[in-house]
């Protein structure tokens, strides 16, 4: 089942550290408790996400793949909590 | 991008006592593109994930902090000939390997190009935007023959071994590239 999310930031395309920037950005567009969907192609998000969450308070809420032609797309799923 | 405002040192200190951020320092004693990359690659992402950063340049690290194409005005004739022809600029910097007079960089340059992959002077731009701290070391200022005028702007200190030293005995992460 799809992870319910607020608000979708695209990454696709950048690498390491730009998706962590910008969700450390995009994070303080939320309202607490809202959820925040990072989409990378960077394979390096998979452990990075967590990390970043792990290390900022945020909640971590899980990963889903989609194979998108030759790419995989890493969706990850934040949940704004402080 | 803006740059952040200099931080008022005391609502700062306030501030740290009160949040107690993890602290990280980077000694940037390198003046390779590649080398710089990863520090600012790693100060970007400690910013990002709340930690309180300062970059330390010292030696080849200056010259990623001088203003580019701006020549050295050191009053002895030595330090001004070691600063011209030590060329300065964040975008002038040479791979660690494979420079090959400028070919490989420039091949490298053109690869992060396509991808879409930041440079040493985005990257700066960015740590500057995320509050990184920049400090540049008076000595080796001094005996590489850059003065401070050709620096750029947003030094946030011109320091020494002490100012570093206090700095890093509170953080968790020191490296030293």
């Amino acid at each position: 089942m799809a992870i319910q999310w607020d608000i979708h930031l695209d990454t696709l395309g950048l690498f390491c550290p730009m998706p962590i920037i910008k969700t450390s950005k995009k994070i303080k567009q939320l309202v607490i408790g809202q959820v925040l969907q990072v989409v990378s192609d960077d394979e390096g998000i998979k452990k990075d996400m967590p990390a970043w969450c792990e290390t900022t308070g945020h909640e971590y809420l899980g990963l889903e793949e989609e194979i998108n032609g030759n790419t995989i797309h890493y969706k990850t799923y934040v949940r704004k909590t402080k | 991008m803006s740059t952040t405002a200099k931080l008022d040192p005391q609502v700062a200190l306030a501030e740290l006592q009160e949040r107690k951020p993890d602290r990280v320092t980077i000694v940037v004693l390198s003046g390779s593109m590649d080398r710089v990359m990863s520090a600012f690659i790693i100060a970007t992402g400690a910013a990002s994930m709340g930690m309180q950063v300062t970059m330390f340049f010292t030696f080849w690290g200056l010259n990623v902090i001088r203003k580019p194409g701006v020549s050295s005005k050191a009053r002895d004739w030595l330090r001004r000939a070691f600063g011209v022809l030590n060329r300065g600029g964040a975008d002038t910097l040479p791979l660690s390997r494979f420079h090959f007079w400028g070919l490989g960089t420039r091949m490298m340059k053109l690869v992060m190009r396509r991808s879409r992959m930041p440079g040493v002077p985005e990257l700066m731009d960015m740590a500057k935007d995320l509050g990184v701290r920049f400090i540049a070391c008076t000595t080796t200022l001094g005996l590489m023959g850059i003065t401070k005028d050709t620096l750029l702007d947003g030094i946030d200190q011109f320091a020494g071994v002490s100012t570093y030293l206090a700095e890093a005995k509170d953080a968790q992460v020191n490296l030293f590239i």
